[in-house]
């Protein structure tokens, strides 16, 4: 297992990229905010690497349950068009949303 | 119990336009009850509609300034409180009293938006278990409370809408993340409030705000409805005047919800029963662990003297009720905040993930010439305020491939020693059991508004105490034991999963040695002050 390094550095380039993955457009500004800030953030947790961890597992819920099961039974939804209504765009009972695809070049 | 009515209140009228958020006149009579006391007078002859009415009042008058609410309907409240008072239910359990709800808690068809722009103008079409069993019970729902973005903060600051000032002092944080409930209720805007708390939010702004705050244990409240920021870990609660108040609210909202499948399937506790035997003040027989790590020896570094005192005070008011008191150490309480500041920020960014701007809420950019991606980037960009952002950016760095197994995986298991630092205090066969862990719920008072917000570090050292028992979902309840400064310091006390009993039958143990030296209610110092500071401006 890798140890986060005692002192994070992180480049523009990855906020980009980490950005992207959450698909987030952020400006140059925010590029250089968020790259000093989570440098710092990641110096100020990277402390969890010393904890004695062997043989521990994790713990992803304090409660432990596993395959919270409910009768089959058919319950109403909420109205097509009250979800609808919500919606920033809808057509023909659907949300509409932008081209997805892109068109072949 | 007679109420300890002062009577600086009645000479409080004045308009003053000041720095102060001023209580006024008549109604703060009403408005300075505790909900047992509003019980009682709606059994004698008061109307929902004047107690409701006498709400609206003061938030008219003073959320101005305060801005502890993003959404009021007068009304609507005055229409349902008329129904109530119609059905002749008003006084019958909690029908009549009127409520304050965060704004992650989702309601019908009234606006809804967890302090964010991307939820702007949205109006749910459902409503949160939470706010149908209040609703069910026949409370008044006076409005929707300012909060930090998603959730996100310690100061409410994070809000997109609005600033929101501590009734103690007006140039000081009210908490956060609930902290429009905790101004709303400790300004006498509403008589409780529902908050919640991920890491903190209902037990820091009580805290910084002089009320009561219960996080309940792990999956006894419903979820269902609240927006999601970390699933593990948030939790909804009550937000009171008194321990008593608090125990009521906690009861009308918890316990069983098939919708919510991390929802457990047993009994609450009895709580405004434990509380009204704590309120006897015979705590025998119980022992109290002081936890080493949140402020003691060598662990009091960042902590506020002035707090520490005032914990320390409040300790020995325990022992002398009877209860016995030790020190316990707690060694993976000090990694707490590394670990809560990888795991919430992780599932933030996949829970945040459904904010795309197809379903509901913001859409930008959608003109034609962008795509799907494209589209989604851009409104969360300017939907998304900048904490929000970073939590996501951190969430998910800490999940991808490379860094997982370091930062997330490693704080999973720290989560799995602070739970296990928690059964061997509360377990342990060796007769160092103890039945209840204290410390102080935060490490300073109120800060200035605008003195951490620049400063993510010092932002999240505000939830230093609280982190232990979200991460091990244990309950932690947060009472008032004094003034530091002039402004209200918490005491934290927490039990094993499931013992909320254990908090409030404590926490009223302590409010009641404390109301009986003082003689008078820890919130009423507020009413005093607010009234004497306009008499002295007059």
């Amino acid at each position: 297992m890798s140890t986060p390094s005692q002192e994070a550095r992180v480049t523009r380039q990855e906020i980009a990229h980490l950005a992207r993955l959450a698909r987030l457009a952020v400006t140059d500004e925010e590029l250089d905010l968020f790259a000093g800030q989570l440098a710092v953030v990641l110096d100020a947790v990277a402390h969890v690497g010393e904890a004695p961890v062997e043989d521990v597992s994790p713990t992803t819920h304090a409660v432990p349950m596993t395959n919270v099961m409910r009768a089959d039974v058919a319950r109403p939804s909420l109205p097509r068009d009250v979800v609808l209504a919500g919606a920033p765009a809808a057509e023909d009972d659907r949300f509409r949303v932008p081209r997805i695809l892109q068109e072949e070049a | 119990m007679s109420s300890p009515v002062n009577d600086a209140r009645a000479s409080s009228a004045g308009d003053g336009g000041a720095e102060r958020v001023r209580s006024r006149g008549e109604d703060s009579t009403v408005t300075s009850m505790t909900v047992t006391e509003l019980q009682a007078a709606l059994k004698d002859g008061a109307t929902s509609v004047d107690l409701t009415r006498a709400y609206l009042d003061r938030i008219a008058a003073d959320d101005g300034t305060l801005g502890a609410y993003l959404h009021v309907d007068p009304e609507t409240a005055l229409e349902t409180a008329a129904a109530v008072d119609a059905a002749g239910r008003a006084g019958t359990g909690l029908a009549g009293l009127p409520v304050a709800l965060k704004d992650v808690v989702v309601t019908e068809g009234v606006p809804t938006t967890s302090g964010s722009k991307i939820l702007q103008g949205w109006l749910p079409p459902y409503d949160a278990t939470v706010a149908a069993r209040l609703k069910g019970a026949g409370t008044v729902l006076l409005g929707k409370t300012n909060m930090d973005e998603f959730a996100m903060g310690s100061s409410t600051e994070n809000s997109a809408y609005r600033v929101t000032r501590n009734p103690w002092n007006p140039e000081r944080i009210p908490g956060g993340s609930s902290g429009g409930s905790s101004a709303a209720v400790a300004g006498g805007l509403a008589p409780w409030a529902i908050g919640t708390d991920t890491g903190g939010s209902i037990r820091q702004p009580a805290a910084l705000t002089g009320l009561v705050g219960h996080k309940p244990t792990y999956g006894s409240v419903s979820r269902y409805g609240l927006i999601a920021f970390s699933s593990s870990l948030d939790q909804a609660g009550p937000m009171a005047r008194t321990v008593l108040d608090a125990a009521l609210l906690h009861e009308a909202i918890g316990g069983h919800d098939p919708l919510d499948s991390t929802s457990i399937d047993v009994p609450l506790p009895v709580l405004a029963e434990s509380a009204r035997r704590g309120a006897a003040g015979d705590l025998s027989g119980l022992t109290v662990g002081v936890v080493r790590e949140l402020g003691g020896d060598g662990h009091a570094e960042g902590y506020e003297t002035g707090v520490l005192a005032r914990f320390a005070e409040a300790v020995a008011l325990l022992e002398s009720l009877g209860a016995e008191v030790r020190e316990v150490s707690c060694p993976a309480f000090d990694l707490a905040l590394p670990a809560y500041y990888l795991i919430a920020p992780s599932e933030a960014s996949s829970n945040l993930a459904r904010f795309d701007g197809v379903r509901y809420g913001l859409r930008v950019g959608d003109d034609g010439t962008r795509d799907l991606d494209e589209v989604m980037a851009l409104t969360r960009e300017q939907g998304f305020g900048p904490e929000v952002k970073r939590r996501i950016i951190l969430g998910t760095y800490a999940l991808s491939s490379g860094y997982y197994e370091a930062y997330y995986g490693q704080a999973q298991k720290v989560r799995t020693l602070i739970s296990r630092d928690f059964n061997a205090a509360f377990d342990s066969a060796d007769g160092s059991r103890v039945d209840v862990l204290v410390s102080p719920t935060t490490p300073t008072v109120a800060f200035p508004l605008g003195a951490r917000v620049d400063d993510p570090i010092a932002m999240y050292a505000a939830d230093l105490c609280t982190l232990p028992a979200s991460l091990a979902g244990v309950p932690a309840i947060s009472v008032p034991c004094g003034l530091s400064d002039g402004l209200p310091v918490g005491l934290q006390i927490m039990a094993p999963a499931l013992a909320d009993d254990r908090c409030y039958r404590v926490a009223a143990a302590l409010e009641a040695a404390q109301d009986a030296a003082r003689g008078f209610r820890f919130l009423d110092q507020l009413t005093r002050r607010t009234a004497d500071a306009t008499e002295g401006a007059a």
